[in-house]
């Protein structure tokens, strides 16, 4: 096997407290559902009584993990998940939540609830849908689309499951056929891949114990889920804080002490560092820095603090904080829009966008291109439909701090929201500021 | 869900670093809400999720003096749906330990919903905990709530599972499955037309050992019949369901003492507490590691009826 396997780094094991974000995505019937109920069952997170549920509507045949997912009505009535699942597990060494999402393409925009924040994803391959004796193995378009939409959205590790390894003649030519199609796609897509593995959901090859075969040596499913990194801020360098709530001391509106709260992005406060306020440009020093009721020495990125200023300045919800100098905002950027509306995007038109913790009206100035999931070529487009992914110049009211999305989750990420509906229309993913 | 693991494999160091991480986001989803709504509540009946979110309330919003202790008043009153069929040893501690804090209570009565006739009972010693619904909705009406902060967790039941943290709720207050927001990084998307509201969940990320690891590790006060205690009880369906003045002993039943530990507390006519003698957070902690049974499988009548009752109840508005 010599696909490249992520390697442990030092970073990556003292980030290991966390809980390991991952979802599992692949087309309807490819085995989501199954899989999850095999690393819930063989890691024995599944508890009588829910098992008991499962073995009554067997009623005699052997139980169908997929089951134990599926929690909606309309999910049971119709064999398909609809929404992502959240579940927990544990192993000695890590604990796990996965972000159980949606293979069918109707519901692509769960698909990519569950990417934004994962530090990984699981791109499960049916490999009895695929010819694998052809020259080159065409992949599902569900396989391409998840993989690219994880990799847009910068999940950091991309894993491929081929699973139903047990409904194959020969699986190590099959196995070998289907890698090296993933890998070419992978390759032409600028897709890292962290590992592609061989299961059997159904019968637990695999899963959380490792296939006994001469034709493959790598590591279980598990066991790279195991060594896979969290996602790491940037806790050195530059300090980029988004005001997200400002409390004041006591009660009554006079000039009471204000705590401004906030996620750091990236870098770290402390007292006695210099700050300056965005968007009021003004300098301050910072008196005393809090965490979670307390006073501390200081905070990093990953971290809420509560920072109070040894001044008096008018600061509001959607404010930043960062060292001086240090943003610069634009109200004009590229982005990659990944459109999860029925209704479609309408250049022009006015939108909310939310950045950090500030709400502003934005419009869409142009759709550039429509990546077009099939021959992953970018196209001229006018318009972006549900489940699109195209690359657009956004427009805003006001100037936004903005980031490009692969140094910063933060800076770099907004969502657009319809102004009649309210509906989480579309992410955006900043490339470049204009 | 909780791996029935034995109590070797818990390793203290990474439960700790996972607690801070599940606290950190608990505090973040909070602030959010007091920032982004004008009028928000905190759902508190008293029981072990509503005090874990009641203590991450006060280390978002108050100054700790130490040894559990802070100072300050919360941004929100506290909401109790009260169905007037709750275990008094709970309603009790709920009163001593708001007063202790000194914070607001509001209470929804479902006796009130009774009176107005906003709610029918098929038969007087029906479970209420259905009918809840509607009068936390006339409260949420009454007092003009736009966010309702759970302490609901995404292990508890698989409707559960598929809600966001922040969860909206059309103007008749229902959850509606397929039409959920896509909820992205953590911007969440706040935004609701008048007479519509949100709840918000900070701790659906934790599962039952977390929130009794937290206890434990912040010595959090709770209702003493979530410890071991002896109980008059009558096994029925597998459950142990205690004897009360809602809950009489059958026909052809045999009450009997046991000495037994509540799990979850709910409403008295669907609340059944299990054989335990742990007596304290950490002897609960090696016990939840090793359970066979889920939460709700072992301690809910009402869950039991169909696989989407819960669901159900959801989509009318329950939490």
């Amino acid at each position: 096997m010599s696909a490249a396997v992520h390697t442990t780094s030092p970073v990556a094991q003292e980030a290991d407290h966390r809980a390991l974000r991952f979802l599992t995505a692949g087309s309807v019937d490819d085995g989501k559902s199954t899989l999850i109920g095999r690393l819930l069952f063989d890691s024995r997170a599944i508890l009588a009584d829910q098992l008991d549920t499962l073995e009554r509507r067997a009623a005699g045949q052997p139980i169908d993990l997929s089951l134990l997912t599926d929690g909606l009505e309309a999910e049971r009535e119709q064999g398909i998940t609809i929404d992502v699942a959240y579940r927990y597990f544990a192993t000695k060494t890590r604990k796990f939540i996965i972000a159980d999402a949606p293979g069918h393409e109707q519901y692509t925009r769960n698909m990519v609830t569950a990417a934004a924040g994962s530090d990984a994803a699981v791109v499960l391959v049916d490999i009895t849908k695929l010819d694998t004796t052809a020259q080159a193995v065409a992949l599902l378009p569900q396989t391409r689309r998840h993989a690219l939409l994880a990799h847009l959205l910068r999940v950091p590790s991309i894993v491929f499951a081929v699973n139903k390894l047990d409904a194959v003649a020969d699986p190590a030519p099959a196995f070998d056929a289907v890698r090296r199609a993933l890998l070419a796609f992978c390759e032409q897509a600028g897709i890292q891949v962290a590992g592609i593995i061989p299961v059997s959901a159904l019968r637990g090859d695999n899963v959380t114990t490792p296939l006994q075969a001469d034709w493959y040596q790598g590591p279980s499913l598990l066991q790279l889920l195991e060594s896979l990194p969290t996602t790491q801020e940037r806790k050195t360098g530059q300090l980029l804080l988004p005001v997200q709530y400002v409390a004041r001391e006591g009660e009554g509106t006079g000039n009471q002490p204000r705590t401004l709260w906030g996620r750091i992005a990236h870098g770290s406060v402390k007292a006695g560092d210099q700050v300056q306020l965005f968007p009021s440009g003004e300098l301050a020093t910072v008196a005393e820095v809090r965490r979670a009721g307390e006073v501390v020495d200081a905070c990093v990125a990953g971290e809420s603090a509560g920072v109070v200023l040894d001044r008096q300045l008018d600061v509001s919800r959607g404010d930043w904080i960062g060292s001086p100098q240090s943003i610069s905002a634009s109200n004009r950027f590229a982005a990659t829009l990944a459109w999860l509306d029925t209704e479609p995007a309408v250049v022009g038109r006015k939108y909310w966008v939310r950045h950090g913790n500030r709400w502003v009206q934005a419009r869409i100035a142009s759709i550039e291109s429509r990546l077009d999931i099939h021959s992953l070529q970018a196209s001229e487009a006018h318009e972006l439909a549900v489940n699109d992914i195209g690359n657009v110049v956004i427009e805003t009211q006001q100037p936004l701090p903005v980031e490009s999305y692969q140094d910063n989750r933060v800076g770099g990420a907004l969502i657009i929201v319809d102004p009649t509906s309210n509906r989480t229309s579309g992410a955006l993913l900043v490339q470049a500021a204009r | 869900m909780n791996a029935p693991v034995s109590v070797n494999q818990l390793l203290p160091e990474l439960d700790r670093r996972h607690l801070d991480w599940l606290e950190e986001e608990a505090i973040f989803i909070l602030r959010e809400t007091v920032a982004a709504f004008e009028r928000p509540a905190l759902l508190f009946s008293g029981g072990k999720d509503s005090c874990v979110v009641l203590r991450l309330a006060e280390k978002a919003f108050k100054n700790s003096l130490g040894q559990g202790q802070f100072k300050g008043r919360l941004p929100f009153p506290l909401l109790h749906v009260d169905t007037g069929h709750n275990f008094p040893e709970v309603i009790e501690f709920r009163d001593r330990r708001i007063a202790e804090m000194g914070e607001r209570l509001v209470v929804g009565h479902l006796e009130d919903s009774i009176k107005r006739g906003t709610v029918r009972l098929s038969h007087p010693l029906e479970s209420r905990n259905g009918h809840q619904t509607v009068a936390l909705l006339e409260a949420i009406e009454e007092h003009r709530f736009d966010l309702l902060i759970g302490g609901a967790r995404r292990d508890e039941e698989k409707a559960r599972a598929k809600e966001r943290i922040f969860s909206h709720r059309d103007s008749f207050g229902q959850w509606q499955p397929k039409e959920q927001r896509p909820e992205l990084w953590t911007l969440f998307n706040t935004r609701i037309k008048p007479g519509e509201h949100m709840r918000a969940f900070p701790i659906s990320n934790w599962t039952e050992l977390d929130v009794w690891l937290y206890i434990a590790r912040e010595n959090i006060p709770l209702p003493h019949i979530y410890y071991a205690h002896d109980r008059q009880v009558v096994r029925r369906k597998g459950l142990l369901v205690p004897v009360t003045e809602v809950t009489p002993v059958e026909a052809g039943e045999a009450a009997e003492t046991v000495q037994v530990r509540f799990r979850t507390v709910g409403d008295m006519t669907c609340t059944c507490p299990v054989e335990s003698d742990a007596a304290t957070p950490a002897e609960i902690v090696a016990e939840t590691l090793t359970v066979t049974v889920s939460e709700r499988g072992a301690t809910r009548m009402d869950d039991r009826t169909s696989d989407a009752s819960m669901e159900r109840r959801k989509k009318e508005g329950y939490f």
